[in-house]
């Protein structure tokens, strides 16, 4: 019994371990975390999969076995004293008794004992009657016995529900990849490519595994986490989805989402179609279908290419799904795109709304990475639709270098039709050198003195470099080319203040350049609404430096495939637990609200009256027992005294 | 003159259940069963057929409650009249709750929920001031500010259930399903089991220890509202809406709500047992007394909680495809689980009693508080429900 205390609370703090520790995570997250030395001790010691650990299964292991011999030893004891009344009692150990009363009294024994029965009996007793070879005569009465059935079905409800679990878990499959019969795959592969030593056959057991299924897709398989890899469960029945569906609430939340699952039996040729959502899985002949999760099964985009990195305004039309890996060749060297994630919706809080309630959709956007030789990435979101910021439209773009990093967003202005043309042919001008010298020497002639053609020559060279330094690196990289130059803040400060009035000067020039093709008449007048757009299209260009990317990516159309993350089980314990669980919840129940009560009540002949003992014990509840027993006593005084003279019939 | 075996049995019997009850007990059970009928009809094409089940359960089970602990009639026909005043006030229209005097200041269930802390908060000072003073009167002030606040926290809860459907139809949920909700529903369910036992026992002197524990509660609920903005009624993500929510929430919190009392009992054992002659010793009831509320407590949280440990597992098996998962919400309720399992062992088949038990009731208040604070607080987990 001590023992089944200690296991109580030592599996309680063992079980600590596993909350506190986020458990089977990729390794490399421990590494990252622990460092080299304490990621072995730990490892070592299974802390990242405690509640699958050798050490952890033997704790419950002992719990079983303990829980399982207390039953044994203690069942045979507690039916017998569920059945048995203890007519046996010696009146010394009555007289023993924390609860007694005893009284004489002229009423004859016969009668005594009749009424004494009769109260027992009407309070909820049973009674059994013994002849004492003394000539005494001993009532026991008892009730609840019920109370030992519930330690008996409590406990043995521990067994079984532990009995299930074991079934259920995936200890076998341990066992086998110890013994090397299984290979656990810690690669990643397609599913096609996973060896046979990784695949388990359809006809195992009990499993609980996972697969992410893309619209129109099907699979007769799922994936098996164990420890740090995976293991191939083939399935008997090939599962196909036809259509995932996803509502969001005003907020943006996901507020439900389903499957149509098309389910056909592998050798019995059986078909099920069933929608499943959360909370409404799918059970076919002991496996069940759950929704668990989505995301993008490969959804088609429809990309337009703008050069950053050259004096082109054409975009270049591209194609892919997200998945997808493209290998790119740019000046700069081989680029892959990674076509990562798209979304549909993108609903956010509005910002100028101080209660956060009014929620606005901003369209479709898509997650692609930019990975070069070196295998460093930059992550780009970017979305289809323009999108306000303080009142103004802008096509957005963020940058970051790691998922951890918050995005920097580049802000594209929006041109007279709403378009992008309009700042890519400025930009394409600003890398066009023979229009930037122009632009350069249209600038010069506006200057009072006249330099030599050769000074002249030098400016303008130099101007370009500015120009092209600016747009092709970015702001950061003339400030630091001052920061070079000059030390004195004084003349820091007039240098940048002169270099970004030439930039201005220079861009101004060519985007005024850019609205005569566009068919303006600039001299006439530049617009409130385009000069706004020259401020917003210098910032833009400022930033290109750091974006990074040889192009701007736009989303011209898609079509939407949406994958469906199932987890499918096969539990064959279940039942065994529920069964267990309500054993122990009807076992709980009556251990603590049915009470196991014992009363003697015994009568011995007295000078012509009688001599009556009461005892009582209730063990577990002393203190409504004695109650119980007190108003017992007192009824019982009542009937033997009331009526010293009565006689029954 | 003979006495029949008759008469005896005349003059013992004790009337059955049923016939002791009286008009208002069976008003009670028609009223019950209407207002499950009325739900029921009212309300057909938002429920399943669970959810109807559970309507008629709850309606049915409440019946004997309420026979068996009068004062419960009395809050149900209070809680009934003033959350159906207060949703007909608001009619259609959420924003009724602005404008309408007595939403706006009483029935609303933001005023409603403010009204219930409030009236905690005083009647924990009724309870201590009456401890002090020993005072009768200012006790049954204390009992009377306590179930009033339970009436204002169960009007705010309704009032919120409806007030979810106002929001949006599809946002619409009972309010059991956030740490902010089961806070309020923690604080009204220690109330009530503290006024049970006080009845029961008859004995006001323990009110102050458990009204302390409540107040503590509302203290963290009004931060959490005022700080984080957690009263805000925010949808429900696909995996909690479920009829599971409706028995597996209110089936845990009876037994933190216990295993609370439980502890505060334990603390005034603790407190009286170190010094038995002291002020707050002789105010107190017996040690003897207190260590049996403090074993009943346990008892009836730890009940419940076994079954709430079962009912989430089978929700689980439902949502997550597996009953259990060793998520840290699920083991947590293991931890607590199996430590009140260790203390019952010890004082059912050790025969402990007392202090070491006292103290271990004290600190399990501590493991109950980081299973359903906690656990929300620092650990990741499949529980979506409220991260801090
Ligand atoms: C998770 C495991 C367990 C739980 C939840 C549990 C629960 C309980 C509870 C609640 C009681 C009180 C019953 C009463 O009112 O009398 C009890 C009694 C008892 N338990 Fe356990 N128990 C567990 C494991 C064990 C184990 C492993 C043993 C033995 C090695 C054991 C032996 C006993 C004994 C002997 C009693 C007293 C029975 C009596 O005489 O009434 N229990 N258990």
């Amino acid at each position: 019994m001590n023992l089944a205390i200690t296991l109580l609370v030592v599996i309680a703090i063992a079980s600590v371990i596993g909350t506190v520790l986020q458990q089977n995570q990729p390794f490399n997250d421990y590494i990252s975390k622990f460092g080299p030395f304490w990621f072995e001790v730990f490892k070592a010691l299974s802390l990242y999969d405690v509640y699958g650990s050798a050490w952890f299964l033997v704790l419950l292991g002992f719990l079983l076995i303990s829980t399982s011999v207390c039953v044994w030893r203690n069942a045979p004891r507690m039916v017998r004293d569920m059945r048995h009344y203890r007519l046996d009692v010696q009146l010394r150990s009555l007289r023993a008794f924390h609860l007694k009363r005893e009284w004489e009294r002229p009423l004859l024994p016969a009668e005594a004992v009749k009424r004494a029965a009769l109260l027992l009996k009407l309070r909820g007793y049973g009674v059994r009657q013994k002849q004492e070879a003394a000539g005494a005569v001993l009532l026991a009465g008892m009730k609840g016995g019920a109370n030992r059935l519930g330690y008996i079905l409590s406990h043995s409800a521990i067994v079984v529900i532990c009995i299930g679990g074991l079934l259920d878990g995936n200890l076998p499959l341990k066992l086998r990849a110890l013994s090397g019969e299984l290979v656990v795959e810690k690669r990643d592969l397609p599913a096609s490519q996973v060896p046979p030593e990784s695949t388990l056959p359809a006809d195992a057991s009990s499993f609980r595994g996972s697969v992410s299924l893309p619209e129109g897709a099907k699979a007769d398989f799922i994936f098996l986490n164990v420890g740090d890899g995976y293991l191939k469960q083939m399935l008997p029945f090939t599962v196909a989805l036809e259509d995932f569906r996803i509502e969001h609430y005003a907020t943006g939340q996901p507020k439900s989402f389903e499957s149509d699952l098309v389910l056909v039996d592998n050798t019995t040729g059986e078909t099920v179609k069933k929608t499943i959502a959360v909370n409404h899985p799918l059970v076919y002949k002991g496996y069940s279908i759950y929704q668990a999760s989505f995301s993008d099964g490969g959804s088609k985009l429809q990309l337009r290419a703008w050069s950053l990195d050259g004096p082109s305004s054409e975009a270049v039309p591209m194609e892919g799904a997200v998945g997808d890996e493209l290998r790119l060749t740019t000046p700069t060297g081989p680029l892959t795109l990674e076509l990562v994630n798209f979304k549909k919706f993108n609903i956010f809080p509005v910002e100028d709304d101080p209660t956060g309630k009014t929620h606005r959709n901003f369209g479709p956007s898509f997650v692609f990475k930019l990975r070069d030789q070196t295998g460093a990435a930059l992550e780009y979101v970017n979305y289809q639709y323009p999108v306000p910021v303080k009142d103004r439209l802008y096509y957005l773009s963020g940058v970051r270098g790691s998922p951890a990093e918050e995005y920097h967003y580049l802000h594209i202005p929006l041109d007279e039709r709403g378009g992008l043309d309009r700042f890519m042919a400025l930009h394409a001008s600003a890398l066009d050198s023979e229009r930037v010298r122009a632009a350069v020497r249209s600038q010069l002639e506006g200057v009072q003195e006249k330099p030599s053609e050769q000074v002249r020559n030098e400016v303008v060279d130099s101007i370009a470099a500015l120009v092209q330094m600016f747009v092709v690196q970015g702001i950061d990289a003339v400030l630091a080319r001052v920061d070079g130059s000059v030390t004195d803040p004084a003349k820091r400060n007039s240098m940048i203040d002169s270099y970004i009035k030439v930039l201005q000067g220079v861009l101004g020039e060519l985007y005024i350049q850019v609205l005569r093709d566009e068919g303006l008449t600039p001299e006439a007048g530049v617009s409130e609404k385009d000069s706004v757009f020259f401020d917003d299209a210098l910032t833009a260009l400022s930033m290109l430096g750091p974006y990074g990317s040889p192009f701007y990516l736009q989303l011209a159309s898609f079509e939407q495939r949406d994958a469906s993350g199932l987890q499918i089980t096969r539990a064959p314990g279940k039942d065994i637990v529920y069964l267990g669980c309500v054993m122990l919840m009807v076992g709980v129940f009556l251990m603590f609200y049915v009470h196991h009560r014992r009363i003697w009540v015994r009568v011995a002949a007295l000078n012509g009256g009688s001599e009556v003992l009461f005892a009582g014990s209730g063990n577990r509840d002393r203190v409504d027992f004695e109650q119980e027993f007190t108003t017992l006593a007192e009824e019982l005084d009542g009937l033997l005294q009331g009526h010293t003279s009565d006689k029954a019939e | 003159m003979s006495v029949t075996h008759e008469y005896l049995e005349q003059r013992l019997e004790r009337p059955s259940l049923v016939a002791r009850l009286g008009v208002g007990d069976w008003l009670w059970a028609m009223a019950l069963i209407a207002g499950a009928l009325f739900a029921h009809r009212r309300y057909a094409e938002l429920m399943d057929i669970y959810e109807i089940g559970i309507l008629y359960g709850t309606a049915i089970a409440f019946i004997p409650l309420g026979w068996a602990w009068k004062p419960l009639r009395g809050l149900g026909v209070v809680v009934a009249a003033l959350s159906i005043g207060s949703v007909s006030l608001y009619g259609s229209e959420l924003a009724a709750g602005e404008s309408r005097f007595f939403l706006k200041y009483l029935l609303s269930s933001q005023s409603a929920i403010m009204w219930m802390s409030a009236l905690f908060v005083m009647a924990t000072v009724a309870y201590w001031f009456g401890f002090a003073t020993r005072s009768e009167f200012t006790y049954k002030v204390g009992s009377a500010l306590t179930w009033s606040a339970a009436a204002m926290g169960l009007v705010g809860l309704m009032v919120r259930w409806r007030e979810s459907y106002l929001i949006s139809p599809d946002v619409g949920h009972i309010p059991v399903s956030n740490l902010y909700e089961v806070f309020i529903l923690f604080a009204i369910i220690t109330g009530l089991l503290y006024l049970y036992y006080e009845k029961r026992y008859a004995t006001r002197a323990m009110g102050a220890f458990a009204l302390t524990v409540i107040s503590g509660a509302v203290a963290f609920l009004l931060w959490y509202q005022f700080e984080r903005g957690a009263h805000e009624i925010q949808p429900l993500v696909p995996a909690l809406q479920s009829y599971w929510m409706k028995i597996h929430v209110p089936a845990n919190f009876v037994g933190y709500g216990a295993f609370a009392l439980a502890a505060m009992v334990g603390v005034a054992y603790l407190i009286a047992d170190s010094r038995p002659a002291g002020f707050i010793a002789k105010r107190l009831p017996s040690l003897t007394q207190m260590d049996d509320v403090m074993y009943k407590a346990i008892a009836l949280g730890f009940a419940f909680f076994t079954v709430a440990t079962v009912l989430g597992a089978m929700w689980a098996a439902e949502a997550w495809g597996g009953y259990w998962s060793w998520d840290p919400k699920e083991t947590w309720a293991l931890i607590v689980w199996l430590n009140y399992a260790a203390w019952l062992h010890l004082r059912l088949t050790k025969g402990w009693r007392g202090r070491p038990l006292a103290w271990w009731a004290v600190v399990g208040l501590f493991v109950t508080l980081f299973a359903f604070l906690g656990v929300n607080m620092f650990l990741s987990g499949l529980h979506s429900y409220g991260s801090l």
